[in-house]
This record gives structure tokens, C-alpha cells and sequence, in this order.
């Protein structure tokens, strides 16, 4: 191990972890046990994208055995203070509705119990009434002066705006030969790791502490978060987390205003609770990537060299501005000019608040909304110039002479040569073929086509970044921020066994595995011998605010610090080995589990013994050596400062380089899309372990090829939530993900200690945008949208057809139909049904308790169902422009633990041979639990209640079917 | 997410459960194998009083083919089935998109009938080859042709007391020829537009699985040139509507455009 | 006719990886949580109660099937296998099991269980199953971390070397 190739470091050693885990004995959270007593929680969560909450009716769920406390906004109100906003606005961010609900998934209520099961079924006897409120969904709509308002003391829906000015942008469109925009909508996308989210709190009231046990990922700048909403200092708030966690992407940070609402309710029985957030939880409301709506501007030379770029980003937060939001818009703000050296930048950022579920970290985390305008961008100023795309990324790609380069918004790209990595992946990825295949396939009528993208990723974020949110006055009042604080600290037992501990929190980025490598490198001994541990207990561990696992910091940051903590190690064993070895400190070796003289390898003493020296006989040592080995180290990077007065962010310390290129074919008839070749080439910096780097690759590509071409967290105009369940919110499978090309070139980062940068969000910032770029080039589109859903994209192949019957106008949630049934009675006797509330009682399928308020407003109990799915409603009907006995209107409400709805049918009677043919026409609105988890069989389900009320109708008006009807239906012929 | 309470019967034959449905009546729900009713009772969906597990009844479990038919049991798992030889060309090319192996090898293919939702692919290929539902309950047997059968979303002709004993297919005749194709999503997602159909001498039958709210079939004339006029009708007579993952126009496009190929398929491979 | 009550629990017995269990649960327990919570056998994991993402899968009676989307009750008197029951012996990894670390197929790791359970029960049924048949048998798992590629290795490596064992 003397010579430099012999390093642990850089090969894909077998992992660490995959024992345990192959062979299912993980502690994943609920792994984990629980203390004797402990309660569990589920939580009542809202069905309205937007209402007031008018009661609370739960004695019925107290009542109900096993049930120990439920709570409601108000009381968590009472023990608790709202969630802090990052940006100066007059507005409250609670764990659980107060007063309102502004998107579907709101916590409401929690109920504790002995079990889980008990605790559902007490949210089943919960009676929340509502008065919906008009909801927004669309972030453009939003900003309407007359959109409903979700939080009063903001007087709009505008949270935060701000401009930004770098060179001189506004010269540089002057004098521009051409000025290039495009337009993009981003969607919201969300990770949904399949482990979701868990809290085990306890309380206690003699210490007024709370110790809490949560797969939370960091950064436990939230921690201060946490604290602060309990109203505890920090040291009487314990947060541990669990040996594993089932991944993350930056989704499990969102789980923090749960362990408030858990640690409050614990607090309030007095007892351990724990809450498991079921997958139809995490959909709706655990944390989605923003959607955002840009427009961008280029001023473009002839040759495409792009001199200036002018942004104006409307960044969509959902419902609530949740630390640290704004946060997604704020990341890349270092790196807004991308892989390109422009020196005029204008920026134009708002964040608009709507009726969605509030955002939060998600792997790429404000990247892809970025880079989709960007590269679209760069895609279209070479259509629209004639260029190839290629040629406008070399022209504007960064020279490695430049680096390290100030980006002109404020950003130290580290390292890297970008041409020569492009170049690489062109001449390695084998595009010169993938041009010939486009030219075949296109003169076969089939639809082929090329995208390219050249993306710098950023990793280990300055915790100074979002601060930009504030005016430079504003930063000045609040105090400096800045940094990026890694730790980790290594120790030495009484038989001198190495153990690692390091604030990271991994999610199965093998952690354990590389810090094992690098320490027995600087150590001399064999990676198995290392013990690395990585859950984290803030009352014993050293952390920080930006420990966690988040930003792709590992690599550059935490095992950088795990190197330089070994080192100090390294060096006190050197110091304790020298007198034994006779040679000064600088002289000793650490090589195959020994210290030994250089040069001499037979003057060694075993490492255990140097090691646990101090453990047996510490007074034969130096005093200032004397204590046992145990070395916490501390790194922040110096170029991490604090945004300038002029706005400058250093928003990241290190930048990977991606340049990926695509060959996508999209079915003629189907419209679908297939990946036939993708090749991502990847500068990250040095490779600690190419397995795991290749993982990381893979597994980001998989997340934004769901992103490009399946996954849209999505809402209805209406505020309805309609990806309520892994049916519906697609996540990619085997059959859909194809194993890209991944190239590497290594520019190690002068500002890490191992030279390694971040490698795992990258794709989700490249992929996305080079798939559109590569359907847009495949269908000659001029705009286009994620997902890339096969029936847009077949409307475009097929053209649109006149003769098609209208469909619903898109977007709206309306159900129209219309019927009609023949019934052998007189058009008066019907007309007398319709008014009689006795007859409309056994009309309503499955109605009780039928009342009638006013001469043509009744109110019911219903009991609807369609097949196995049967629910209870609070059903109100009023009969409207009464014309007897011709027509009338019927409009109707029902609202139930399934969903609720609204409609309004339009009712005709004509008379027709002694017979009356009742026709009917109506519009509905449905939504609720129903349409979030079955949308897709609403409008049928409602389609059959509707149908079934006329056919019940005509039934009751004509009871007398001839006998031999009668009969067969008896013998069971026919309905 | 779990389900709400009910009792549990395990029957042992056919007259218990059948006793259980007619005491019950629209408080008990068969469980066959599940895998259709269970993420609904644990949404709370669904909310029985009682489940009536048939699994277990012996007579159930049996597939048995005749010259003219193949009578297959309520308790017949679909990943069962799939692995009989020589089974019906149209259901072998089914078979592999109902839902994912882990889900055949519990769910039952009467479940999926029972269950009739609009996109699945057993009640399509049973409408496309004409087949059966028998019925029993504790009074009497009936027999439902599946044109009759499937009346809505998740809407059947089977009365409250009643069971779904067997469904019954026809064989594959001599002059038959098959083909089924899908569409979805993703691969084992409900179906967006599903095709079948089976070709003879006189013409090609298409049925249509995932666009209206019970699969449908037409008739079609042997000669294709007039198959663009009569698939454009049908495209248009099915009530498609729009949804997260499909327009309506899609639907009825696919519904031309695939249903097309597979007919030209079908004919192709008359035996 | 047993008829279980709804609101008293009931033993239900099965053989877990060859040794009998029992336990006790309301009929509407599922399998998935009486594994967990019941037995103790935490290696079976729970990832979207709905039977889409696969990571609760186990083997019924050699049967890959979901343990969210089956009652405990049905499975009285089964043979039921979960990965706890895949390696040889304490400390040793089956030849799939290896075949997943050395091919870097898991991350975190939480939906391997339900994705070893499936490509177990498949490899011995189809020994000679090519990365179609895989890909397609996959699709019944999600899996966030890895992408699938180096699953796909991993389980096309092991077929082979299974097909060598059972040759030699």
C-alpha cells in the first residue's frame, strides 16, 4: 500500500451495507421498535384544494375504544408557534389547518390510538364541515387581481419578488443581432422514495423536552426550525434518526412540520407516538419540486454566440412558503448562465403561492426548471439561426482556460474542460452513427430525432444562497450567512478498532462503504477494518446546520472532511509511534495495518497497539497526547461567502460538468416516445467509486426520464388532486428505463479535499431537456411540454380531426351528460313525484332521513355505491325554475368521507301516447378522496349514480310493470 | 391506509357461501384473490360487512375444457391459467397484461369479471370470443352471455345474492383467427385503449376494452375497405372521455388506427 | 363454515421459511403488517398499500404475490417465504443475493426484498429467462435509487451462474 495505485479509493469496492439488506435485516424506521405504550397517529386531511373550515365534530371518534386524543389546528395551536418563512412576509406556515385548508392533503386533524388501524377508524367518525372557497392552481392565474387570496395578510398571492442585474444586459439586447425567446411551463415532479415518511416523539414535561426519532435527512439547519416551533431551545430537542433510511432525493426534509405535529400531539397524551405516512399521504402532501413558469431571452450574435441572457422566473410554491423555500428558485442563481461563459445577465424571480401541496427539496432540486429553458433555448436559437445545435454549445461553452471562472451572477465554477469532455462524448457515444440512423429512419416516414444538452451541476451549497431571497439592505439587518459546515470524527478503542461517525444521514448512497475507503487510506489499514457510523443523535453527535444529506455533498464534503479528520488521526499515531521507532514523526509509515520507519519496514509496531496506547498507558505518553485517540474535524470551504452587495452567489462550491446527446424515436400511431440511445458524459470531478458513481447515474437518469416522459404531480382548476396513487402518479419501471452510455471525464476540484464533486442530481437537470429537445426535433415541435404524453404528441402526428365529437374542454372538471326513460304514466303523476319528498326518498338510491326544508329544498342521508366502493353522503336537493308540469331543475350537493359533488340536471317531461318520456340533462363536479386515488373511474361512477336516480325515478312513477315483467324479474330474467 | 372491519368466512363449499351472500345480501363481498378488492378496502373504499373467501372450495378451483368450450372456476388463479398448454390464443395474449405476474399469481380471472372495470383485459377477450357468465346463488343458476353482462363501471347483470361460478369461453374454432394489442402508460397499467379480435370467414368481431365504461364490441365486415368507415363509427358510438392520461380524441384515434392493425392481424392468422 | 368475527383477533398459522409461526389478528389485517408488526419479520418492507410498488412481495406457497394486497387470513396453513429465508446460513448470501452486491443493484435498499422475493420465485420456475422476461417480471417493482440497469445485471448474472450450479 506504499505506492499511490494501491489506494482503496477509486475502486468499486463490494458495499458495506448490501449484507444486512440482502437478507432483510435493515432498520429502515419502522424497523425500529417502539417504547412500551406507544400510541399511534393518523392524520384527517383535507379533501378541498381550498375551503373554511366551519366545525370539528369529533365526539364520536373520542368515544370510540382505543382512541387516546385527537387533535385539531387549534390545539396544536396552542403548544406550538408557526413554522418560520424565509422571506419577509406577513403570513404563518402551521403543520395543520387553521381556520382553512388550502390544498387537498391538509393535515386536519390527527387522531391517537392504540393502533394504527383503530386510529383510521376513528377518522371515519370525524365530521369536518366545509364551505369550499374558490381555488388556484395556475401560477399565472394567480397573480390575477382577482384570484382567490390564500393568505389574507399577503393582499395577493405574490410572496416574494425580486430583479437582478449582472454586466450590462440591457446594451448587449441593444446591440444584438438577434433577440431569441422561448416560453416554458415546468410541471411538479416528486421523488416519492419508496420508504415514506416516519416520527416516533416523546415528551417530557419534568425536563419540557422532546426526543424524537424521524428518517429525516437534513439539513438540520431545520432543526433550529423544529426547535423553535416547539418553543423549546435547542438542546430539549433530540432528534436521532434511523441505521437506514429507503431513499430520499431531498424528499425526506419535508417530513419536519410532522415531527411538530407528532411531538405536539405527544405532548398532549403523554405517551411515545408514532405516526407511518402511508403512500396516499406522501402523495398528496409529504414534498414536490416546484413548478415554475419561465421566460427566457437571449441576445444572440449571428454566429449564436449568446452575449446576454434576460430570465423572468414565476416559481409556484403550493400553498405554504416551507423552509427552506424559496429555496429551489434560489439554488442555480451562482450558475445561471449553465455550461456558457455570458457575461449580461437580467433576472426577474417571484414566487407565487397556490392551492397545491407546499414544495420542497426533491433530487435536482431547481435545476431541471432551469435548464429546460435554457437548453430549449440554446436548441432554438440554432433552428431559428440555421445552426447546428452543436456548434451553438461550443461557441458558448466556458473555456477551460477560464477556470477557475467567476460566473457573471456570482458563481466559482471550480474545474473543468468542457469541450474536450463534449468531444469525448461524441467521439465515444458514437453520435456520428446516431446521425446516420436519424437520416434511415426518417427516409422510412418514421419519426427520429436528436437532442443535446450541456449542463453544469452544482454540489455542496452555500448556506448563504437563499439569503439572496432578501435585499442586500435586508441581509444586512439579519446577519451574514454562509458556509457549509461538514464534520466528522474519528476514534480509536481500547483494542485500537477504527470507527467513523459522520452527520450525513445516507439513503443508500453507501456512505459507509466510501468512508471506510478513504479513512483506510490515510489510516494503512484494509476497509473492513473501519466501522463507520452514520445515524445521527444531535445530543451527542457533532453536526452542524448544513449536516445532512442534500446538495450532493458527500463526496466533496463529507468525505473530504472524513480525509481530513484521518489525517489529524494519522498524524497523532505518527507522534506516538515515533520514539518507539526512533525517527522523527515524519518518518512514519502507516501502511498494512502497521506503523512502520520509512524505508525500513521491519522497525513496525502493529497499529492496534499504537492506537489503543492511550486507552492502557496514558502516562507513558506526552500529556498532550495522553488522551485516547478521537478526532473530530471540521471543513467549511473559504470560497462559500455570503452573497455581495451586488448580489453575487457563490451559490455552490463545486460544478460537475454533464454533456449528454439522445436518439429518441416517437410510434407513429401511439405517440409514444422510446429512448433508443442515450449517452450522458459526466465530469465529476474524482471518481471515489466508480460502482456507486454509476449508480448514481442510473438512478438519476430513471427519475427524469419519469420527469420527461410519466410522472406529473397533478392538480384540477378546481383544486382537486388527481395523482393520488402509484395508479395514477406513474413512476417508471423496468420496462420503460433503458441503461444509458455514461462517459467520464475527470477534473478534480481544486477546492474539495478529495478532488470529488457531486454526481446524483445531474440527469435530473440534463435528461429531461434532452429528451424534449429530441422529440422536438423528431416532430419539428416549436413548443413542448413534460410529461411528453403520448396523446399530445399523437395529436400533433395525427392532426386534429373536425368531425370528432367536442370533448370536455380541457382542464375542467365537469361531467355533462344527458338521458332519458320512458315511463307508463301520466306527465302530471310524475311532476307530483318530483315535489313530493316521500317519493324522492325512495328515488335517491339508497336515501334515509330525508327532510325537507322548503317547498323545493330537501336535505338526505345517501348511501351511494358503485360496485364494491359504497360511501355515505350529506346529500341537498333544490328544485328550481319550475314550469308544471313541462320542466324543471334539479340541482343537487353531496358531500362524504368518499368526496363530495355538485350538479345541476335540467329536466323535461313530454307527454307521448299515454306514456311521459322523462329526459334529462346535467353537469357535475366530483372531487374529494375519490378523485384523487380513482379519478379515472369518477366519471363513470358518476355517470351510474345519475342514471340510476332517473331510472329510480321512472320506477316509482310507474310501478305497475305488466305481470308477466314482474315474474321473469322474480324468476331473475332480466333487471 | 388500512381497511375498515368485517368478518371473515372461510367457505368450504358452494352452498355456504352462497347461504352467506343470501343472508347478507349487499353487506358481503366474495374475495377470490384480492388483488382488485384489496387496495379498495384499504382506501376504505369499499366497506363490507362480511368477506366470503371461495378459495377454498375445491370445485372452484378447476378449469375444464371441452371440444366447444373451456369452462374456467371462480377460484382459478390467472398466472394458473397462463401456464395451461394450449390455451385459447386470444386469452394467452391477454393473459400478460393483466396487471403484473405478482398480482396473476393470486388474482382470479371471475374476480376480474366480478369486478368489471371499463380497462381490463379478461371481460374484453370474453366479450371479443362471446363467452359466458354463469351465475349462482342459493335460489337458482343462470347463465349471462358477456354482451349482456357488463353494464357500466364496475357495473354487472349479477344480482346481490349472486356468485360467479365459472366463466365459460369457446374454443378456438378452425377459421379463427386472433389478435389482441394494448395500450397503457406504462406496461401493466390499465389500459388507455385495449384491442381484440377475432377473425372468421363472415367478418372480424372487434371488441374494445379502456375507452367507454364496459368493454364493447361490433361486427365488422370481412372486406377492409369498408373497415375505416365502420371503425370510425364504433370510435365514435364508444363514449371515450378525456382523463389524466388520455384525451378522448387519442382513444377514438387508437381505436381506428390500432384496432385497424389488429383486425388486419387476426385475419392474418386464421387458421 | 369458520366464520372470524370482525372485532376479536384469531390465530392464524403458516410456515414462515420453513418453521411454523402463529400469531393472532383481526380478519382485516393484512399480511404485510401481521409479518411486520405480528411475527416480527421486518425484512418484508411496506411501500404503497395498493399493490403497485412491489416491495412488500413475498412467496405464497412458491408463488411471488404482494403481502399488502392479502388478508393473514388467507394465507392460514401456507407456505410463505420472505427474504429473511433467502441466504444458506447465517452470514452467507445466496448465489442472487451476491449477484445483487457485486453488481451495485440496490441502494437503499428498501424495495429489494419484494424484488429478490419476485426474481427467486422466477428463476427457478425459468431458469433460462432472457432480459425481456426479466424486464417484464420487474415491472412489477418500483425502485427509486438504481435505475434497473444494474438489477437487470445482476439478475441476468445470477441466472447464469444458477444454471451453472444446477448443472455441476
Amino acid at each position: 500500500m506504499d505506492s499511490p495505485g494501491d489506494k482503496w479509493v477509486g475502486q468499486s469496492l463490494p458495499r458495506f451495507e448490501d449484507a444486512a439488506l440482502l437478507t432483510g435485516r435493515g432498520r429502515y424506521f419502522d424497523d425500529c421498535g417502539t417504547p412500551p405504550g406507544t400510541l399511534h397517529a393518523a392524520i384527517l386531511r383535507s379533501p378541498h384544494g381550498h375551503a373554511r373550515i366551519e366545525s370539528i365534530e369529533t365526539s364520536a371518534a373520542r368515544a370510540l375504544p382505543g382512541v387516546a386524543a385527537i387533535l385539531t389546528g387549534e390545539d396544536i395551536r396552542a403548544t406550538t408557534t408557526s413554522l418560520v418563512v424565509g422571506v419577509k412576509a406577513p403570513m404563518e406556515c402551521w403543520p395543520i389547518a387553521v381556520e382553512r385548508v388550502r390544498y387537498v392533503g391538509e393535515p386536519v386533524v390527527v387522531v391517537v390510538a392504540t393502533d394504527r388501524y383503530v386510529a383510521e377508524d376513528a377518522l371515519d367518525l370525524i365530521e369536518v364541515r366545509y364551505t369550499p372557497l374558490p381555488a388556484v392552481t395556475d401560477p399565472v392565474t394567480a397573480l390575477a387581481p382577482d384570484a382567490p387570496v390564500l393568505h389574507e395578510g399577503l393582499g395577493g398571492n405574490l410572496a416574494s419578488e425580486r430583479r437582478f442585474r449582472y454586466g450590462d444586459p440591457e446594451a448587449a439586447f441593444a446591440t444584438a443581432a438577434h433577440r431569441i425567446a422561448i416560453d416554458v411551463a415546468y410541471p411538479r415532479s416528486a421523488c416519492t422514495p419508496i420508504e415514506c415518511y416516519g416520527v416516533l416523539a416523546e415528551y417530557d414535561p419534568g425536563e419540557d423536552s422532546y426526543d424524537v426519532f424521524a428518517n429525516f435527512q437534513g439539513p438540520f439547519s431545520i432543526h433550529a426550525v423544529i426547535a423553535r416551533a416547539l418553543r423549546v431551545p435547542g438542546n430539549r430537542l433530540r432528534l436521532r434518526t434511523p441505521p437506514d433510511s429507503g431513499g430520499s432525493f431531498g424528499v425526506k426534509q419535508g417530513v419536519f412540520p410532522y415531527i411538530v405535529l407528532m411531538a405536539a400531539a405527544a405532548r398532549a397524551c403523554g405517551r411515545p407516538v408514532k405516526w407511518v405516512e402511508d403512500r396516499l399521504e406522501h402523495l398528496a402532501a409529504s414534498s414536490v419540486a416546484t413548478n415554475r413558469v419561465t421566460r427566457l431571452e437571449a441576445a444572440v450574435t449571428a454566429e449564436g454566440l449568446i452575449t446576454a441572457l434576460d430570465w423572468d422566473q414565476l416559481e409556484d410554491c403550493g400553498a405554504q412558503l416551507r423552509a427552506p423555500e424559496p429555496a429551489t428558485l434560489y439554488r442555480m442563481h451562482g450558475n445561471m448562465t449553465g455550461a456558457y461563459a455570458i457575461r449580461n445577465v437580467a433576472i426577474r424571480n417571484r414566487v407565487v403561492l397556490t392551492n397545491k401541496a407546499p414544495t420542497g427539496l426533491n433530487r435536482g432540486f431547481g435545476g431541471p426548471q432551469v435548464y429546460f429553458a435554457l437548453e430549449r433555448l440554446v436548441q432554438r436559437i440554432a433552428i431559428t439561426l440555421g445552426l447546428n445545435p452543436l456548434d451553438v454549445i461550443r461557441r458558448n461553452l466556458v473555456p477551460t482556460s477560464a477556470m477557475p471562472y467567476r460566473t457573471a451572477s456570482g458563481a466559482l465554477l471550480d474545474s473543468g474542460d468542457y469541450a474536450t469532455a463534449m468531444e469525448t462524448a461524441l467521439r465515444d457515444g458514437n453520435h456520428a452513427a446516431l446521425l446516420a440512423k436519424r437520416d434511415a429512419a426518417r427516409a422510412e416516414g418514421r419519426h427520429y430525432g436528436i437532442g443535446y444538452t450541456a449542463v453544469v451541476e452544482p454540489s455542496v451549497s452555500n448556506m448563504g444562497y437563499i439569503t439572496a431571497v432578501l435585499t442586500p439592505a435586508e441581509r444586512k439587518r439579519a446577519g451574514p450567512k454562509n458556509g457549509a459546515q461538514a464534520t466528522a470524527t474519528i476514534q480509536c478503542d481500547a483494542v485500537g478498532s477504527v470507527s467513523v461517525h459522520v452527520a450525513s444521514v445516507p439513503q443508500g448512497q453507501g456512505h459507509r462503504t466510501v468512508l471506510a475507503q478513504v479513512v483506510a487510506d490515510e489510516l494503512g489499514l484494509r476497509p473492513q477494518d473501519i466501522r463507520v457510523v452514520t445515524e445521527i443523535d444531535t445530543a451527542k453527535d457533532a453536526w452542524s446546520i448544513a449536516s445532512g444529506n442534500y446538495a450532493s455533498r458527500f463526496a466533496p464534503a463529507v468525505a473530504g472532511v472524513a480525509r481530513i479528520a484521518a489525517q489529524q488521526l494519522r498524524a497523532r499515531l505518527a507522534r506516538l509511534a515515533a520514539p518507539l521507532l526512533n525517527v522523527p514523526p515524519e518518518d512514519v509509515v502507516l501502511a498494512n495495518g502497521k506503523l512502520h520507519a520509512q524505508g525500513n519496514a521491519d522497525n513496525a509496531l502493529p497499529f492496534a497497539r499504537v492506537a489503543s496506547s492511550p486507552h492502557w498507558a496514558p502516562g507513558t505518553l506526552p500529556p498532550e497526547d495522553s488522551a485516547p485517540l478521537r478526532e473530530t474535524a471540521w471543513w467549511t470551504p473559504p470560497e462559500l461567502t455570503a452573497p455581495t452587495e451586488a448580489d453575487e452567489v457563490n451559490s455552490s462550491l463545486c460544478h460537475g460538468f454533464i454533456f449528454d446527446f439522445c436518439g429518441v424515436e416517437v410510434d407513429r400511431i401511439t405517440g409514444e416516445t422510446r429512448i433508443d440511445h442515450y449517452v450522458t458524459m459526466h465530469d465529476c470531478g474524482t471518481v471515489l467509486h466508480p460502482g456507486m458513481v454509476a449508480g448514481q447515474v442510473t438512478g438519476g437518469f430513471a427519475h427524469a426520464l419519469g420527469a420527461a416522459l410519466y410522472e406529473a404531480h397533478s392538480y384540477a382548476p378546481d383544486g382537486s388532486f388527481e395523482t393520488g396513487t402509484f395508479a395514477d402518479y406513474l413512476v417508471p419501471t423496468s420496462m420503460e428505463v433503458p441503461a444509458p452510455i455514461i462517459l467520464h471525464h475527470e477534473s478534480p476540484s481544486p477546492f474539495t479535499p478529495l478532488g470529488a464533486k457531486g454526481v446524483g442530481e445531474g440527469n435530473c437537470m440534463s435528461t429531461p431537456v434532452c429528451i424534449a429537445n429530441a422529440v422536438a426535433d423528431a416532430l419539428g415541435l416549436h413548443d413542448v411540454t413534460l410529461p411528453l404524453l403520448p396523446a399530445t404528441l399523437a395529436a400533433h402526428l395525427h392532426g386534429a380531426k373536425p368531425n370528432a365529437p367536442a370533448a370536455t374542454p380541457k382542464g375542467e372538471r365537469l361531467l355533462r351528460g344527458e338521458g332519458q326513460a320512458r315511463v307508463n304514466a301520466p306527465r302530471e303523476e310524475l311532476w307530483a313525484l318530483l315535489l313530493d319528498p316521500d317519493a324522492l326518498m325512495a328515488i335517491v338510491p339508497g336515501a334515509h332521513g330525508i327532510q325537507r326544508t322548503s317547498p323545493t329544498d330537501y336535505t338526505a342521508e345517501v348511501t351511494l355505491g358503485i360496485g364494491p366502493v359504497k360511501g355515505r353522503y350529506r346529500v341537498a336537493l333544490a328544485l328550481s325554475n319550475l314550469d308544471e308540469p313541462h320542466a324543471l331543475t334539479l340541482a343537487g350537493s353531496a358531500q362524504g368521507a368518499l368526496g363530495f359533488g355538485q350538479g345541476r340536471g335540467h329536466v323535461t317531461l313530454t307527454e307521448a301516447d299515454g306514456a311521459t318520456i322523462i329526459a334529462y340533462r346535467y353537469e357535475a363536479a366530483v372531487g374529494g378522496k375519490v378523485a384523487s386515488i380513482a379519478g379515472r373511474l369518477l366519471d363513470g361512477a358518476t355517470r351510474v349514480v345519475i342514471s340510476q336516480f332517473f331510472a329510480a325515478l321512472a320506477r316509482q312513477a310507474a310501478p305497475q310493470a305488466p305481470w308477466w315483467q314482474r315474474l321473469l324479474h322474480r324468476l331473475g330474467f332480466g333487471a | 391506509m388500512k381497511p375498515a372491519k368485517f368478518d371473515y368466512v372461510q367457505a368450504e363449499t358452494l352452498d355456504e357461501a352462497l347461504a352467506t351472500l343470501r343472508a347478507e345480501g349487499e353487506g358481503a363481498r366474495i374475495i377470490a384473490g384480492g388483488q382488485s378488492l384489496l387496495p379498495m378496502l384499504n382506501m376504505r373504499l369499499a366497506r363490507p360487512a362480511v368477506l366470503v373467501d371461495i378459495m377454498r372450495i375445491a370445485t372452484l378451483a378447476e378449469a375444464t375444457a371441452t371440444n366447444e368450450t373451456l369452462r374456467i372456476g371462480a377460484a382459478v388463479r390467472q398466472a394458473a391459467l397462463q401456464a395451461r398448454p394450449n390455451l385459447h390464443p386470444l386469452l394467452a395474449a391477454a393473459l400478460p397484461w393483466v396487471g403484473h405476474a405478482q398480482t396473476r399469481s393470486r388474482g382470479t380471472l371471475c374476480g376480474s369479471v366480478a369486478h368489471a372495470d371499463p380497462s381490463a383485459e379478461i371481460p374484453l377477450v370474453l366479450l371479443a370470443l362471446q363467452g359466458e357468465i354463469l351465475l349462482r346463488s342459493a335460489r337458482r343458476t343462470r347463465r349471462v352471455a358477456a354482451a349482456e353482462f357488463f353494464t357500466g363501471m364496475m357495473q354487472t347483470a349479477r344480482h346481490e345474492d349472486e356468485m360467479i361460478e365459472a366463466i365459460s369461453i369457446p374454443q378456438p374454432r378452425v377459421g379463427e383467427g386472433y389478435a389482441f394489442r394494448e395500450v397503457g402508460r406504462r406496461h401493466g397499467d390499465f389500459a388507455i385503449v385495449a384491442c381484440a379480435a377475432v377473425a372468421h370467414a363472415g367478418g372480424v368481431r372487434l371488441a374494445i376494452g379502456g375507452v367507454a365504461d364496459h368493454p364493447a364490441a361490433r361486427d365488422l365486415p370481412a372486406d377492409s375497405a369498408h373497415w375505416p368507415e365502420a371503425l370510425d363509427a364504433f370510435a365514435h358510438a364508444l363514449e371515450a372521455r378525456d382523463d389524466l392520461h388520455a384525451t378522448a380524441t387519442y382513444r377514438r384515434q387508437l381505436v381506428r388506427k390500432l384496432g385497424r392493425q389488429v383486425m388486419q392481424e387476426a385475419a392474418a392468422c386464421r387458421a | 363454515m369458520p366464520r372470524l368475527s370482525a372485532t376479536q383477533r384469531h390465530s392464524i398459522r403458516f410456515t414462515l421459511n420453513g418453521a411454523p409461526v402463529q400469531g393472532e389478528a383481526e380478519p382485516r389485517m393484512l399480511l404485510s403488517d401481521f409479518l411486520r408488526h405480528v411475527l416480527g419479520a421486518t425484512g418484508t418492507h411496506v411501500g404503497c398499500e395498493h399493490g403497485v410498488c412491489g416491495a412488500c412481495t413475498v412467496q405464497i406457497d412458491v408463488s411471488p404475490a404482494r403481502a399488502c394486497l392479502t388478508l393473514a387470513v388467507q394465507v392460514q396453513g401456507c407456505d410463505i417465504r420472505t427474504v429473511e429465508g433467502l441466504a444458506p446460513a447465517p452470514g452467507r448470501l445466496s448465489i442472487l443475493q451476491e449477484a445483487f452486491r457485486r453488481h451495485h443493484a440496490l441502494q437503499c435498499g428498501f424495495c429489494t426484498a419484494g424484488i429478490l422475493m419476485s426474481l427467486d420465485a422466477f428463476l427457478r420456475a425459468q431458469p433460462n429467462a432472457d432480459e425481456a422476461a426479466l424486464r417484464d417480471l420487474l415491472s412489477g417493482h418500483l425502485c427509486r435509487c438504481t435505475g434497473y440497469t444494474p438489477i437487470i445485471a445482476a439478475a441476468l448474472d445470477a441466472a447464469v451462474r444458477l444454471r451453472d450450479t444446477a448443472h455441476a
